[in-house]
């Protein structure tokens, strides 16, 4: 199990004739993702990686039924390509484009979420459930199948995350950049419920960074509503305050959005944070073996039985596991001769 | 991006929001001409991009001409948070009988531009949302709808009795409202909104802060960057398109991500080091970028080892390397560089720096470490 992409995900590439989204398409489609259509206005009728090209999303969903879309294109039409897909029925969006005004992302969020449209991003890397499905620009062999949930606001952050949890066997159910920006469409809320109710997912690492409070928001929803046990990182402990790190949404401004602030929610939400990126798979361990999850049941059990009873819906997942470490040999180059050397 | 108050002005008398007649100089001999001109008193006013300029003392009340050469004099001379005056702005002076407070932000966790207004303006409006909240009207605006004339207007009852005011007041709302949502702007305030003793309402100081992912639409606003504001570094860095920052330490760091940017430079501090910058070379990044980020590095005279690290995901990990390689024979650093490349193309990347004698680690951990040995 996963959440958001699998194996029933069926793809149209928006922008798939330019440089990135040609070489995504081919990399999605050797990960396995069913890639069922290309759109890019003007080449209607043409094929790229044996991806059939239409001149519009209404077309190209029309005749492939297709339910997902993910858009490469450049950011002056990235807010069009999203209304595009929206209208044309998609009932998930992956934006990787960075770049989009933020005003008019303000419209498309509060549009896409009265027609009940997921969007992912933008600016992000996508969305990948290991073994089923990539939609995005991530690479692929760092990753493993399994049952960790990944959720996190940065692209190249998630993958150095991502590649710590892999060396350290423990496979991913899926991982979700949600995006750098101030608005983004599906926030760290969003996946941590859909985490929760995934059966696939057994524990769930959240990484953040500096800027707004959705780290402090995400916290107070895992205190009240999360079984699953969750560790997290924060990246731009040591960021001077008033400078926009990159992102657009990673700016500290007066006493909001700070590190030490978000670490403090998260702790107190019994969520440990990692001082450093390769201490996240011990402390998922910590937290996953028997003695701990003793000590959190004691802390939950103080909570409503009946919300508590209605979460409970988490699977043995054995033969998930079984799968995965066959998998992992064929596909895992890098990782395990890096944990040689080590 | 940050624009300045007079410049705010601008786009607010465009768009029909009354503001006092000013013009801005960088010389006590124009402003004392203004004044001349203006036949009655008028307002010095520091142009920088800080708050707290009344405070500061770089606002000056000028009875006659030779008062606003003096105090355009003063002013010039001046630092503001750090920030030196360049120019000011000359403005007829106005008799005041009451201020308030009008501003839009966009609100992230509504995920829509919030209104707020106040009859409590001319002062720190954060203070009064702590100290007393019940001063202060919200209203968040579906943009998808915009805003409606009977929002606007009880956003102005809040703040006036008189019907004659309210209706003015709801006038300016619509249009500051507009100016946001057409300037792409993150946050547009008039602090204060006051009214004259003859009963007119008027946009006393003007603060805007534009998107800068929306300024591709707006040539006219992104010529308004005062570059005498700015970094030059961050500037050279902003023209070849990478995010810089800088800062104080000896490890200069080249990082794709900003994400991966930040916990690089968190690592280098964990590990006991100094990070000399904040840099991202993006995604997709052309071996150009590598070369222009490796330029901006090597130009910080207290950088003693450049740092890459490289987790390719849109980047292809040989794309850096043969930046990387183009960069070390244009510029021929002397100071060692350490590379870490991991992700897609890694092994091509690894294979082209091999082929100049240079080698790449794959972890993170490592490369930082090996950073910090070679800059002690």
């Amino acid at each position: 199990m996963a959440i958001f992409v699998d194996k029933k995900t069926k793809l149209i590439v928006q922008g798939i004739t330019g440089r990135d989204g040609s070489f995504h398409t081919k990399q999605m489609i050797e990960y396995g993702t069913n890639v069922v259509a290309g759109v890019t206005p003007g080449k209607g009728g043409t094929k790229i990686h044996g991806v059939p090209v239409f001149d519009s999303v209404a077309e190209a969903a029309a005749k492939t039924k297709a339910n997902t879309s993910v858009i490469y294109v450049p950011p002056q039409f990235a807010i069009d390509a999203i209304y595009e897909a929206a209208d044309a029925g998609i009932k998930l969006i992956v934006c990787i484009t960075e770049g989009l005004p933020t005003n008019d992302m303000s419209q498309v969020y509060h549009y896409l979420k009265a027609k009940g449209i997921r969007l992912i991003g933008p600016n992000c890397p996508g969305v990948i459930s290991p073994g089923l499905c990539k939609v995005g620009i991530m690479p692929a062999r760092i990753h493993k199948k399994g049952d960790i949930g990944v959720v996190s606001r940065s692209g190249t952050l998630t993958y150095e995350v991502v590649y710590h949890l892999t060396l350290a066997d423990m496979g991913q159910s899926t991982c979700i950049g949600i995006g750098g920006d101030p608005v983004i469409g599906t926030d760290f809320i969003d996946c941590l419920r859909a985490f929760e109710n995934d059966p696939g997912t057994k524990a769930v690492v959240m990484i953040g960074e500096i800027g707004g409070s959705d780290e402090e928001m995400a916290a107070e929803f895992i205190e009240n509503n999360m079984k699953k046990p969750v560790v997290g990182f924060i990246a731009g402990r040591t960021a001077p305050p008033g400078k926009r790190m990159g992102h657009a949404g990673a700016i500290i401004s007066g006493s909001s959005g700070l590190a030490a602030d978000k670490i403090a929610a998260l702790n107190k939400a019994g969520v440990p944070v990692a001082d450093i990126p390769s201490q996240l798979p011990g402390l998922i361990r910590e937290r996953m073996s028997p003695r701990k999850k003793t000590v959190k049941k004691t802390i939950t059990a103080a909570k409503p039985a009946a919300r508590d009873s209605a979460k409970k819906k988490a699977a043995p997942g054995g033969k998930t596991k079984k799968k995965t470490v066959v998998k992992s040999k064929r596909k895992l180059k890098t990782a395990p001769k890096t944990k040689k050397r080590r | 991006m940050k624009i300045h108050e007079y410049q705010a002005k601008e786009i607010f008398g465009t768009s029909g929001i009354p503001i006092p007649k000013g013009e801005v100089t960088s010389s006590p001999d124009e402003a004392r001409q203004i004044a001349l001109r203006y036949e009655k008193a008028v307002m010095v006013k520091a142009q920088v991009h800080v708050g707290g300029r009344g405070k500061a003392g770089g606002i000056k009340y000028c009875a006659e001409p030779d008062d606003a050469f003096f105090a355009a004099e003063e002013i010039l001379r001046m630092e503001i948070k750090g920030l030196p005056v360049k120019k000011i702005l000359v403005a007829e002076a106005l008799d005041i009988a009451s201020e308030a407070y009008v501003g839009i932000v966009l609100d992230r966790v509504s995920k829509k531009p919030v209104i707020m207004v106040s009859a409590a303006g001319g002062i720190d409006i954060e203070e009064v949302a702590q100290k007393t909240p019940g001063k202060i009207m919200k209203f968040a605006v579906d943009p998808v709808m915009g805003l409606h004339g009977f929002q606007a207007t009880s956003l102005a009852m809040f703040v006036y009795n008189d019907m004659k005011l309210v209706r003015q007041c709801t006038g300016i709302i619509q249009k500051l409202y507009d100016v946001f949502m057409n300037s792409d702007s993150t946050l547009a305030e008039i602090n204060p909104l006051i009214v004259t003793k003859e009963g007119t309402m008027i946009a006393l100081d003007a603060k805007i802060n534009l998107d800068d992912n929306g300024l591709y639409r707006h040539p006219d606003l992104e010529a308004m960057r005062d570059l005498d504001a700015e970094e030059p570094d961050e500037i050279e860095a902003k023209k070849a398109d990478l995010s810089y920052v800088k800062l104080d330490g000896n490890i200069g760091c080249c990082v794709n991500g900003a994400g991966l940017a930040m916990a690089t430079m968190d690592l280098v501090k964990h590990f006991g080091g100094e990070p000399a910058n904040f840099l991202d070379i993006g995604g997709s990044s052309s071996p150009e970028k590598v070369i222009s980020a490796m330029k901006i590095i090597l130009g910080e005279p207290k950088v003693k080892v450049i740092l890459f690290n490289i987790f390719g995901g849109i980047t292809r990990c040989d794309d850096v390397a043969n930046g990387i390689v183009q960069a070390v024979g244009h510029l021929k650093p002397s100071i060692p560089i350490v590379v870490r490349l991991t992700g897609t193309n890694e092994d091509e990347g690894k294979r082209i720096l091999k082929g100049v004698g240079m080698e790449a680690t794959s972890s993170m951990e490592e490369a930082v470490k090996l950073a910090l040995e070679k800059a002690a």
